[in-house]
């Protein structure tokens, strides 16, 4: 028997088995969340005025369904022009020339420093402010023009009103994202003759994204509830869909829980999105999958079907 | 190979380097040494133009560095230009500075695809045969942060070669390392040194210096206070300062 052997299997000590400390505390507090939790639980199913089997007929009808599906769509489009307006803001913002990264952060200032409710009655009434819009030559002559009613629907200025908002918020992040990344690695990738483009984008922004990616997450969740604002501006989402049902049979409550289900639904596959976004952006970091909620979640449901999920790329098992 | 003469660098209203003057020869090796804060990495980070100086000469292989003289008048060189005259100039870094989203190889292969635009196969073998000379044939998938502070240098040396440079500097390459890992790095430096390569390296390794470097330079508060053959310097300093230095190292 060699020695690694003898220490392997034959030299190893006996675990230790001690009685464990006993936390009543806990028991206490367990014990309360878990009364006031069926309390809830019940007055939920016993309380008639619930009327669950009103929900239960409005979940899936169609007027519901449609303005599901143009929530979704304002998220997904706001939230594209945010980020791509983001990332261009956040460059700009860094830039060495004083006149493009004081407009960069003039856009911030005002964009974050307005209600997004009130920039979506502006954009909603824009033909007062701007009758017709065109595309031309600044202080010169245009050439296509367009009545501004005609050109920003409702749906158009709930674009306009979240996704500018949106990108000034982003700016922000991305900024952040950037300036977390050493400068070591703009040393180094510019001393390998990268240009500045080339830095930023195969070394300064692959890394920055670890940073990027949860608030972006919040930033996304927070859009598909923001995006209800757009019922003011009578574009037909989610809550305006259930708005006009209960103005014509005032069963408010349940149409309300009929929105409240649909939102909880669309964030929770967000949660799961984000998970994996972040794991894959986490590579080569050397950090946990399991360090989020969703991910230990995500890991106990799915843990059957990815086998590979205990071995993360760069995994910590070599620190 | 490099030449400066009388470079001054400032940082706002400090001065980091007063006046440096000095010449590497194609196939030198040249040891910069001194206390910390002497300028050594401020004067090595100018010569690939990471710093830009504010007075004198500075030239690598004849051309100076970020600039253009037409007709007596110095011309600031564009971004790209100043990017081009960087590939051929190899750097390594205290920290390694390792891209951490990439493998060993992809570190390597990076800036051959990106810079210079070289088929992604023809990168990749050239990955392989570097990162075999450094001794890491078998680490070509790992993260960066699944290699020790050793194997990270030298796949950070790796990644510089593979721009094949015709200079290298090195900024305190060992100066990060667990001590028993200083070996493994300086022995790649050396095997490197022996195959002719330009080099300049800010260390304070004196047992290096005196093996492998043609010429040593010591530098204090800015300025050369002394150089020569690594023998002359490191042995027999003239200057009170170099003795004082190296009686603390040594």
């Amino acid at each position: 028997m060699s020695a690694s052997e003898a220490t392997d299997v034959a030299g190893r000590p006996d675990d230790i088995r001690a009685v464990p400390v006993r936390h009543p505390g806990r028991w206490i507090a367990a014990a309360i969340v878990l009364v006031l939790g069926v309390a809830m639980i019940r007055s939920v199913v016993t309380n008639p005025r619930f009327e669950w089997s009103v929900v239960d007929h409005y979940l899936f009808d169609e007027r519901v369904l449609e303005g599901l599906r143009i929530t979704i769509e304002l998220t997904v489009i706001a939230m594209a022009i945010g980020v791509a307006l983001g990332v261009v803001l956040a460059i700009m913002r860094l830039s060495p020339n004083p006149l493009v990264s004081g407009g960069s952060w003039l856009y911030i200032w005002f964009f974050r420093g307005t209600p997004v409710l009130v920039q979506l009655l502006f954009w909603y009434s824009i033909a007062a402010l701007y009758p017709k819009i065109g595309i031309g030559i600044p202080f010169g002559p245009s050439f296509v023009h367009a009545d501004a009613n005609t050109l920003i629907t409702p749906f158009t200025a709930a674009i306009l009103g979240l996704g500018l908002n949106e990108g000034a918020y982003m700016a922000e992040i991305v900024r952040a994202g950037i300036i977390s990344v050493p400068e070591g690695q703009s040393d180094a990738a510019r001393s390998l003759g990268m240009s500045r483009m080339q830095t930023l984008r195969r070394i300064v922004l692959p890394q920055a994204m670890r940073v990027i990616i949860p608030p972006t997450g919040n930033e996304t969740i927070s859009m598909l509830k923001t995006s209800s604002l757009a019922s003011v501006i009578v574009v037909g989402e989610l809550l305006f869909a259930v708005q006009n049902i209960y103005s014509v049979n005032f069963k408010t409550i349940p149409l309300l829980i009929v929105a409240s289900i649909w939102y909880l639904v669309c964030t929770s596959v967000l949660y799961v999105g984000q998970y994996y976004l972040e794991r894959y952006y986490g590579r080569g970091a050397s950090r946990d999958g399991t360090s989020t909620l969703t991910g230990r979640v995500l890991r106990g449901v799915l843990s059957f079907r990815l086998p590979g999920e205990h071995a993360p790329p760069g995994g910590d098992e070599h620190r | 190979m490099v030449s400066a003469e009388g470079v001054h660098k400032r940082f706002g209203r400090q001065e980091v380097l007063k006046g440096i003057s000095l010449q590497v020869m194609a196939g030198e090796v040249m040891c910069l040494l001194g206390p910390s804060g002497s300028g050594k990495s401020t004067f090595l980070r100018c010569i690939n133009h990471l710093e830009k100086i504010n007075a004198g000469r500075l030239s690598v292989d004849g051309e100076l560095v970020g600039y253009r003289e037409v007709g007596g008048k110095l011309h600031e060189l564009r971004e790209g230009e100043v990017a081009r005259k960087r590939a051929e100039i190899g750097m390594v870094f205290q920290h390694f500075n390792l891209f951490p989203h990439m493998t060993a190889t992809e570190n390597v292969t990076c800036a051959p695809i990106r810079v210079k635009g070289e088929p992604r196969g023809q990168a990749r073998a050239r990955a392989r045969e570097l990162l075999d000379r450094v001794g890491l044939a078998d680490k070509l998938a790992a993260y960066p942060a699944e290699l020790s502070g050793g194997q990270q240098q030298r796949v950070a040396i790796a990644r510089a070669l593979a721009m094949e440079p015709k200079l290298m500097l090195f900024d305190e390459p060992t100066s990060a390392l667990d001590p028993e890992l200083v070996g493994e790095v300086l022995q790649a430096m050396q095997q490197l040194a022996r195959d002719g390569m330009t080099m300049i390296v800010v260390t304070h390794e004196i047992g290096f210096a005196r093996e492998v470097a043609h010429s040593v330079v010591f530098m204090d508060g800015g300025v050369v206070v002394e150089s020569g053959a690594p023998a002359a310097v490191l042995e027999s300093p003239r200057n009170e300062r170099t003795r004082s230095f190296l009686s603390k190292v040594l």
